[in-house]
């Protein structure tokens, strides 16, 4: 499996920095954004984005609605909420648009490493399924 | 604190003062005013009454007295005019006239006596021993034979004794004579004194020199003869006015208020006068005074009674509705400032929480880093790992203390958005399935077509609604039933209700069911905050929330919130 390439948004400038260098060292590629409109103009440079870890709380565009464009014209990429709220509502709410799961702040490495992956296995079967559909779909229109 | 309750203390106190006497004015003033306005009006009717039925005896008793004299006067002339001089002047013949008269009668004839021109009595009958009295110098006589007929003022005469006499003048051959007749003092005395009243009314004859005629009963000669101003005043009165009676009321020698009545008889020569204490003629009305008197002030007392016991029964419920109005700010005041600890609390941790997650990033990357280096073999490796880890410790600390903050003030999002109002109320009714099916409860839902959708704040309806539908569930715990959750629109309005068919609200508690702090839910399951918290925010939302519930078959909960018609949001 070819290391997920996760994207990091978050407006904490020093927070995505760090977190980039120490999800580099797990053998992960990782980009960032520093705003819900950057992350946005991002995925669309790099449509291979598997994972999105998206912080709900920012200025101008939040994270609710950072995900629920980046779900419309992008719904196989998955998301995990980062949120500094102890509430479930927001992510709830983050999840009820289609977020894959969500993480308090300041989150434990190895729990958003699991995340992260389980995130990127799940889109990657996502996608499987969707090649294997198209094979069939192949297989059975040049009558194989 | 002292002074709050002195101020509280001296507040209640003229509260208390103030309510007793205006319920005192109130009461005691239209008492006085209706009392005395009777009184007043029965005191002059009595007094009225009291004075007719006076002046009515004394007209009575002066025709009375007037007809007697009339008639004794007409036997004496009819006794002259039948058996003339010869036969009177015959004395035997005149005591047989006597007797016959005493008989017709009774004893009201004492005497009879014939007097020629000479004033010589020619013939005597009677008791006493007056044959052959000169009446010559006699007054009467020289009245008696001046005019047809004469009748006396009251004189001792020749016999010395009280006494009036009827006079009748004939003529004869020889010239005028007399035929006299005495009139028994005592049986006329007693036509007066038949009047009679009370304790003190007497009656008694005056003649124009204001000399007694009669002997009253009560010989109050003094005060006869010290009042004589009074009948002076009658007695003076022009003899146009004589025929009338005369009301007066002076003071008598022992300073005693009488009334006196007087009327003129005998043509006018005789004051009928009648005279009695005014204390005793209106006995009756002093009486009536004193019982009223006596029941004004039983009505004053009960008034003073009543008006301590209700203020006080007042000013107690003041003061109860009082402290707990007090009790319910200070709890209020209290839920206040817990709101806005909770909010600083909240603000705070949420913002001392990025820089540490940064920290603990940074000891994250440099523990990453170590892993990398090698140092040497030296303590100070050892160090720096464990200066890394408690970092990492101390930062994990700081972020379950602001997740406990951000839990602890727990606030509702409130920003607002284009909520649909069928999904959202279908996720309620779905997260609330599982604990309608342990409680037996059937959800129903009735959601007319093509809702608007409302701006508000989704969290805060959720709220409102999550409150409602498990009030309802609640309500139903024990034998289950129906909930029905339905949505219409009705001009501008979004209208949901809420209904259950449990065992519905007392009417006495319908009231109450806002008020924040409200709850019959048994101890610690019911904060009694709910159902004000829901209110708090359909008001915020422009809206109403009501309520209609009927014991026994259920309760419905009305949520109406304005909506804006695509048009007027263009605008």
């Amino acid at each position: 499996m070819t290391p997920p390439l996760v994207m990091l948004v978050d407006d904490e400038v020093p927070f995505v920095e760090t977190m980039t260098k120490r999800l580099a060292k797990r053998d992960l590629n990782v980009i960032s954004a520093f705003s819900g409109q950057e992350a946005l103009e991002t995925i669309d440079k790099h449509r291979n984005v598997d994972v999105v870890v998206l912080d709900v709380k920012m200025p101008g565009m939040d994270g609710i609605e950072t995900l629920k464009k980046m779900k419309a014209a992008y719904p196989l990429i998955e998301v995990v909420m980062l949120t500094a709220h102890a509430t479930v509502e927001s992510a709830i709410e983050g999840m009820r648009f289609g977020a894959f799961d969500y993480l308090m702040k300041p989150c434990d490495m190895e729990q958003l490493m699991g995340k992260v992956n389980e995130a990127t296995r799940k889109k990657r079967d996502h996608e499987e399924k969707i090649r294997e559909a198209h094979v069939k779909e192949i297989i059975s229109k040049r009558g194989f | 604190m002292t002074k709050n309750t002195q101020s509280t203390d001296h507040y209640f106190r003229s509260l208390n003062r103030n309510i007793i006497l205006i319920i005192i004015v109130v009461s005691v003033i239209p008492l006085i005013i209706v009392s005395s306005t009777i009184y007043y009006q029965f005191r002059a009717s009595y007094h009225a009454k009291v004075n007719d039925h006076l002046r009515e005896l004394v007209q009575s008793h002066v025709q009375n007295i007037n007809h007697f004299l009339q008639e004794k006067l007409s036997n004496i002339r009819l006794l002259g005019d039948n058996w003339g001089w010869d036969r009177l002047a015959d004395e035997s013949i005149l005591k047989e006239r006597l007797a016959t008269l005493q008989k017709c009668f009774g004893q009201d004839f004492v005497d009879l006596g014939v007097i020629n021109a000479a004033g010589e009595q020619i013939a005597y009958a009677g008791p006493f021993k007056l044959a052959k009295a000169d009446y010559s110098d006699a007054e009467w006589f020289h009245k008696a034979i001046q005019s047809e007929f004469f009748i006396s003022d009251v004189f001792l005469g020749l016999r010395g004794l009280p006494h009036f006499i009827i006079a009748v003048r004939n003529s004869g051959e020889d010239g005028h004579w007399i035929l006299r007749a005495t009139i028994d003092f005592v049986r006329f005395t007693t036509l007066v004194e038949n009047i009679r009243l009370g304790q003190t009314g007497f009656a008694f004859i005056l003649n124009n020199k204001g000399e007694l005629q009669t002997t009253p009963i009560t010989k109050p000669t003094a005060d006869i003869i010290a009042g004589k101003t009074i009948y002076a005043e009658f007695l003076a009165q022009p003899p146009i006015s004589r025929g009338k009676v005369g009301v007066a009321v002076k003071l008598d020698l022992a300073e005693h208020e009488n009334i006196y009545i007087a009327a003129f008889l005998k043509n006018g020569d005789w004051l009928l006068v009648y005279q009695q204490r005014m204390a005793d003629a209106f006995a009756d009305l002093d009486k009536t005074f004193l019982i009223t008197t006596v029941l004004m002030f039983f009505g004053l007392v009960a008034i003073i009674i009543m008006a301590f016991t209700l203020s006080q029964t007042v000013v107690k419920r003041v003061a109860k509705a009082d402290s707990e109005k007090q009790l319910m700010s200070k709890k209020v005041v209290e839920t206040g400032k817990l709101a806005s600890v909770g909010e600083l609390a909240a603000g705070i941790a949420h913002e001392i929480n990025n820089p540490v997650a940064i920290m603990v990033e940074e000891a994250g990357w440099m523990g990453d880093l170590m892993e990398e280096i090698t140092f040497d073999e030296s303590e100070n490796r050892a160090e720096f790992e464990r200066a890394i880890k408690q970092i990492q410790t101390q930062g994990r600390r700081c972020k379950e203390i602001t997740h406990k903050l951000l839990s602890f003030a727990r606030k509702t999002d409130a920003t607002i958005h284009d909520v649909n109002i069928k999904e959202l109320l279908e996720e309620m009714v779905t997260l609330s399935s599982q604990r309608a099916k342990y409680s037996m409860v059937e959800i129903r839902t009735d959601f007319a077509p093509n809702l608007p959708s409302l701006r508000v704040s989704p969290s805060e309806l959720q709220q409102v609604f999550f409150n409602l539908i498990n009030n309802a569930i609640d309500a139903m715990d024990h034998d289950g039933g129906t909930l029905t959750v339905s949505a219409h629109h009705r001009d501008n309005y979004l209208v949901f209700a809420v209904s259950d068919t449990g065992m519905g609200i007392p009417e006495a508690n319908l009231n109450r069911i806002f008020d924040p702090f409200f709850t019959t839910k048994p101890v610690g399951k019911g904060t009694g905050l709910g159902l004000s918290i829901c209110y708090g925010i359909i008001e915020k939302m422009g809206g109403k929330l009501e309520v209609e519930s009927m014991l026994g078959t259920g309760t419905t909960f009305i949520v109406s919130i304005p909506f804006q018609k695509d048009t007027d949001r263009q605008h």
